[in-house]
């Protein structure tokens, strides 16, 4: 089922590689100033300031690269997060007999329908300050400035782990059925042996092409939650957030346009890359749609 | 196997389309009723779970309902506190906000003083829902044309735009697509009203913000399954008889090809509900899904059970019936 790496993939790849090296470097050539607020508030887009300046003259075009930093952060830390869930319970799921399997798929059924990112912003709302108050108790500072982006990635990690369960398992389902894990099971090999050392290989494929795919759903669900304002708390940026501020700058009174077209191009950029390049390896792998 | 059943439903059914849905046959009732009344059975335990979860997640938060800036007189507090039925053990309150949920009282919210959460959602939630189904049905059939669009024309410059264009509408959080409905035909045009709730033209904008990312994704998944679908056997019969590729995309493939979008649209309606939180604040529309996001900051505990416990009743019944019209129209479930 692994194949080699289809050239329809190298295309968004290599963007994507320049994207978070650019979101890696670039902030490291911008003068300090223009980290800070500055008198020139809501500049247009000029050969000073590339993408113009935000509310309080910060320069919108560094704030896209470290907010990048932090929405792919969330992304991909989040997204594997998922992984690991979704892996482990679809693993456990398809591997195990019928009622178990049922009663399992039965409750990633429920939370389907549940709104999961209600139960988030009240799960974020909870833990956010016992997680800080605990931290500077013991002393962690590290812990303390980023609290929030640690319950944030924990949280979106928890609620999109339900595709990727599904998925798993049913490959599990399939997998299971080879001569190869029959051969293993009359070599006496026990059941968490088979689920690791034969299973678990097999599945790797999928897995990476589904963890692309979750990245979008994460990084879009923190710019709900940024709207929201629970999402990446300020100073620190998200291209979530970044929207959030664009999408209030839009007013009869005053529009600046930039804030809002500039996070979109980021944001637009980075999603339809994670998606071309995993429905390219999708295709390569031959998994149906799901 | 495939082709058969559909062919046999085909014969006795004429108008086949977008309105698939709806084609059931009277005796397509009688189907596995006690599936169903287990899976309605399963509703309290989702219920209580969900409460539950509810009632410890909120008080975890540090801080009570009644802090502010000003420290409130002990004996005050403790008055609040009984009034709103906050003292003692935690499990004595537990079980006396089970109790009283049982007998259908939703408490007071402990933020708007002195208004019941009963009164609260009995105001907002018919604003949320009615915006809600407007959407549903919004993102359904721009969701199905669209979809159907592109799947009947691959490989053509229209079916890359089509596709193209769903692409964007799902990498964008709908948040950006608001503000921009708004500056271009609200201020620029002045078609429609910028915000607030009444009237059919305020519903308008707020249902397309809301319905355009699921309406793409609904037209990629009927888009990708219809392909699927117009590669099948059953497809080749219908196209070796004559019938125009009008009558088969239409009326033969149309109908399996529904399969995943009807089972999209249980997730569909709990997106639709969360979505509407962010919606609802843009348009300045008074619904519940502003009383629950202040209900999270204000600690508004009893407010915020009231909105979840709705939501979630709503959601599972309606998930009940996309179940059971998925059974309806696919006779292989029914059968089996």
């Amino acid at each position: 089922m692994t194949g080699t790496f289809p050239k329809s993939a190298s295309f968004p790849a290599l963007a994507l590689g320049i994207m978070v090296l650019t979101v890696l470097i670039g902030p490291l050539f911008f003068p300090e100033a223009d980290a800070l607020p500055g008198s020139e508030t809501y500049a247009p887009p000029s050969f000073t300031h590339f993408c113009g300046t935000d509310l309080n003259g910060r320069d919108l075009l560094l704030r896209l690269l470290e907010g990048g930093r932090i929405s792919l952060l969330v992304g991909i830390c989040g997204a594997a997060i998922s992984l690991l869930i979704g892996t482990a319970y679809g693993l456990i799921a398809g591997s195990s007999t019928g009622s178990l399997d049922n009663a399992m798929m039965r409750f990633v059924d429920i939370l389907y329908s549940v709104p999961r990112l209600i139960f988030i912003l009240i799960f974020i709302n909870a833990f956010n300050e016992r997680l800080q108050l605990a931290a500077s108790r013991h002393g962690w500072d590290w812990l303390v400035g980023s609290s929030r982006l640690v319950i944030l990635i924990l949280s979106l990690g928890i609620i999109e782990w339900l595709t990727m369960a599904r998925i798993v398992r049913g490959q599990t389902l399939t997998l299971r059925e080879r001569p190869y894990v029959a051969a293993a099971r009359v070599l006496g090999e026990g059941y968490w042996t088979i689920l690791w050392r034969h299973l678990l290989p097999n599945l790797a494929g999928i897995v990476l092409v589904y963890l692309t795919l979750a990245i979008p759903s994460v990084i879009i669900d923190e710019a709900f939650l940024s709207f929201l304002g629970l999402g990446v708390q300020a100073p620190q940026s998200s291209w979530g957030s970044l929207l959030a501020e664009g999408a209030g700058a839009i007013n009869p009174i005053h529009s600046a346009w930039w804030l809002l077209l500039f996070p979109s191009l980021a944001l637009l950029t980075t999603l339809l890359g994670l998606y071309s390049l995993g429905n390219a390896l999708r295709r390569s792998i031959g998994v149906k749609n799901h | 196997m495939g082709g058969k059943v559909i062919g046999q439903n085909n014969r006795r059914t004429q108008f086949v389309g977008i309105s698939a849905l709806f084609l059931l046959q009277p005796s397509a009732f009688s189907l596995q009723p006690e599936r169903m009344i287990r899976r309605l059975a399963s509703l309290p335990v989702v219920l209580f779970c969900v409460i539950t979860i509810t009632f410890f997640l909120i008080r975890l938060s540090p801080g009570g309902p009644f802090d502010s800036e000003r420290k409130i007189p002990e004996a005050i507090e403790k008055q609040l506190l009984a009034k709103y039925k906050l003292d003692g053990p935690i499990l004595t309150q537990y079980s006396g906000y089970l109790n009283d949920l049982l007998h259908g009282d939703l408490r007071l919210s402990t933020k708007y003083r002195n208004r019941s959460v009963n009164e609260i959602l009995a105001q907002t939630l018919p604003v949320t829902l009615s915006l809600g189904a407007v959407a549903l049905l919004l993102s359904i059939v721009a969701g199905l044309w669209l979809g159907a669009f592109a799947a009947a024309r691959p490989g053509s410059l229209a079916e890359f735009l089509a596709l193209s264009l769903t692409l964007l509408a799902i990498c964008l959080p709908s948040f950006v697509f608001g503000p921009l409905l708004i500056l271009f035909f609200s201020i620029k045009l002045g078609w429609l009203p910028i915000g607030g709730w009444g009237t059919p033209q305020q519903l308008l904008l707020p249902a397309v913000t809301l319905a355009i990312p699921y309406a793409a994704v609904i037209a990629r998944l009927l888009h990708d399954s219809l392909r699927e679908t117009l590669a099948e056997d059953f497809v080749r019969t219908a196209r070796a008889k004559g019938l125009s590729e009008h009558a088969v995309i239409y009326r033969h493939a149309l109908r399996v090809a529904l399969l995943p979008v009807i089972s999209y649209l249980g997730p569909l309606a709990a997106n639709l509900l969360t979505g509407s939180i962010v919606v609802e604040t843009i348009f300045h529309i008074p619904g519940a899904g502003g009383f629950f996001v202040n209900s999270i900051l204000n600690r508004d505990g009893f407010l915020l059970g009231g909105v979840v416990i709705v939501y979630c009743v709503l959601l599972i019944l309606f998930n009940l019936l996309v179940d059971l019209s998925y059974r309806l129209l696919d006779r292989r479930i029914r059968e089996s």
